[in-house]
């Protein structure tokens, strides 16, 4: 059976590829420490040895629209291309592309829909910031394959929080039952408060450093009750309009187990946003 | 009202360089060119299979001509969708980095929750 190694759960920001590249005068004050926690950060997947990676992420409008928009999609291709011209003329990101593990993801949603999910799928993927940025931040070398799923987060009506709780908890048992002999790492990113459009973006901090911390005490101590009883789909406008983000945390802390201690936790207090870097080591602590 | 139709324009000019420097030049004939090529074009169908029904509202369209992202946002029009097309047209017009964010986010504060609602 495949062995789950590691479960990674992160905020994706679309700045910290321009912000670390950049050098010279226009290198922002915050790029150094900035680059010094996600490096950190990048050990705890490396130490875990990975074979491959199933990672969690949303679209933004970019491949999925509101004509035909899935709530809950795996990917299921040989190979994804990787990010959108407007995320090149915002963010800088650069084209990628990225290796498939089409075996598990055909799992994944043979087992899902047999399981109870009736999760959507897509032959052609192109992948967007939500999973590229985590590969810039984690695994730079970009040399291992991946199961992309995606969630709406995004297009009104969304699931509501527990089926997202669920999926991640779903995800583990398909990881732990698939027959291969692979070390899989589920890789999840999602938002702390955050306001995009609206009254509130790109403060000097998140829209609400409260609820900030809230959520990282419910992610860090694996609250899952303790946060399902807290969040609901109208609870989240108040943080910020783009805080249903959360809900792919949520998700991960579905993966990583009720009342799981994350093994690593880091946080970084950034203009516009909270940076919130999270690792569980599911069978120990690798050394 | 379509809060569907508003977010197709935005969605389809935002992804399209073409399109978003047509809209920042000469924004009244762009929506009018957008309305009668693109607001019935359902962008998985062919050409000939288009819908027949779509339209913007007058309040809409004007929103749309004036480049008015308040306006949109209290439409109900999807505030990313909105919030990356202006900045695709806009922020190459400000000196430093974020002003053109700050200044939108300002222009927004009469707002209070519960913010429109964006459900389409």
């Amino acid at each position: 059976m495949a062995k789950l190694v590691a479960v990674i759960a992160s905020t994706h920001h679309p700045f910290y590829y321009r912000a670390s590249t950049t050098i010279g005068k226009d290198r922002p004050a915050f790029a150094d420490e900035w680059v010094r926690k996600v490096e950190a950060f990048r050990e705890t997947l490396t130490k875990a040895r990975p074979d491959l990676l199933v990672m969690v992420g949303s679209d933004h409008f970019h491949q999925l629209w509101l004509d035909n928009m899935p709530q809950f999609l795996v990917g299921k291709a040989p190979f994804y291309d990787a990010n959108f011209e407007n995320e090149h003329r915002e963010f800088g990101l650069p084209r990628m592309f990225m290796k498939g593990q089409e075996d598990l993801s055909a799992y994944v949603l043979r087992q899902g829909l047999d399981a109870g999910f009736d999760l959507a799928f897509s032959n052609e993927m192109r992948i967007d910031h939500s999973i590229t940025c985590p590969i810039i931040t984690l695994r730079p070398q970009n040399d291992l394959p991946i199961v992309p799923i995606y969630t709406n987060i995004f297009a009104p009506p969304l699931p509501r929080p527990y089926r997202f709780v669920q999926l991640g908890r779903l995800i583990r048992q398909l990881i732990e039952s698939w027959p291969a002999d692979k070390r899989v790492a589920v890789i999840g990113t999602g938002h702390l408060s955050l306001e995009l459009g609206g009254p509130r973006q790109f403060g000097p901090h998140g829209p609400d450093p409260e609820f900030d911390q809230k959520a990282i005490k419910w992610i860090a101590t694996g609250d899952i009750e303790r946060c399902l009883d807290e969040v609901t789909l109208d609870s989240l406008h108040a943080p910020g309009n783009a805080t249903h983000g959360f809900m792919d945390f949520m998700l991960m802390m579905g993966v990583a187990g009720e009342g799981q201690k994350a093994n690593y936790v880091d946080t970084y207090d950034l203009f516009h946003t909270m940076e919130a870097y999270f690792t569980w080591y599911p069978t120990g602590i690798v050394k | 009202m379509s809060k569907y139709l508003l977010n197709k324009f935005l969605f389809t000019v935002d992804r399209d360089a073409d399109l978003l420097e047509r809209y920042r030049a000469d924004p009244a004939e762009f929506v009018n060119y957008w309305e009668k090529t693109y607001a019935n074009r359902i962008l998985n169908c062919l050409e000939s299979e288009r819908s027949t029904w779509q339209k913007l509202d007058d309040k809409e369209r004007e929103a749309l001509v004036n480049r008015d992202y308040v306006a949109l946002f209290g439409l109900g029009a999807h505030p990313f969708l909105t919030l990356t097309l202006f900045i695709g047209m806009f922020e190459r017009d400000y000196p430093e980095p974020l002003s053109f964010q700050l200044e939108y986010a300002a222009r927004l504060k009469h707002f209070n929750l519960p913010y429109p609602d964006i459900e389409t």
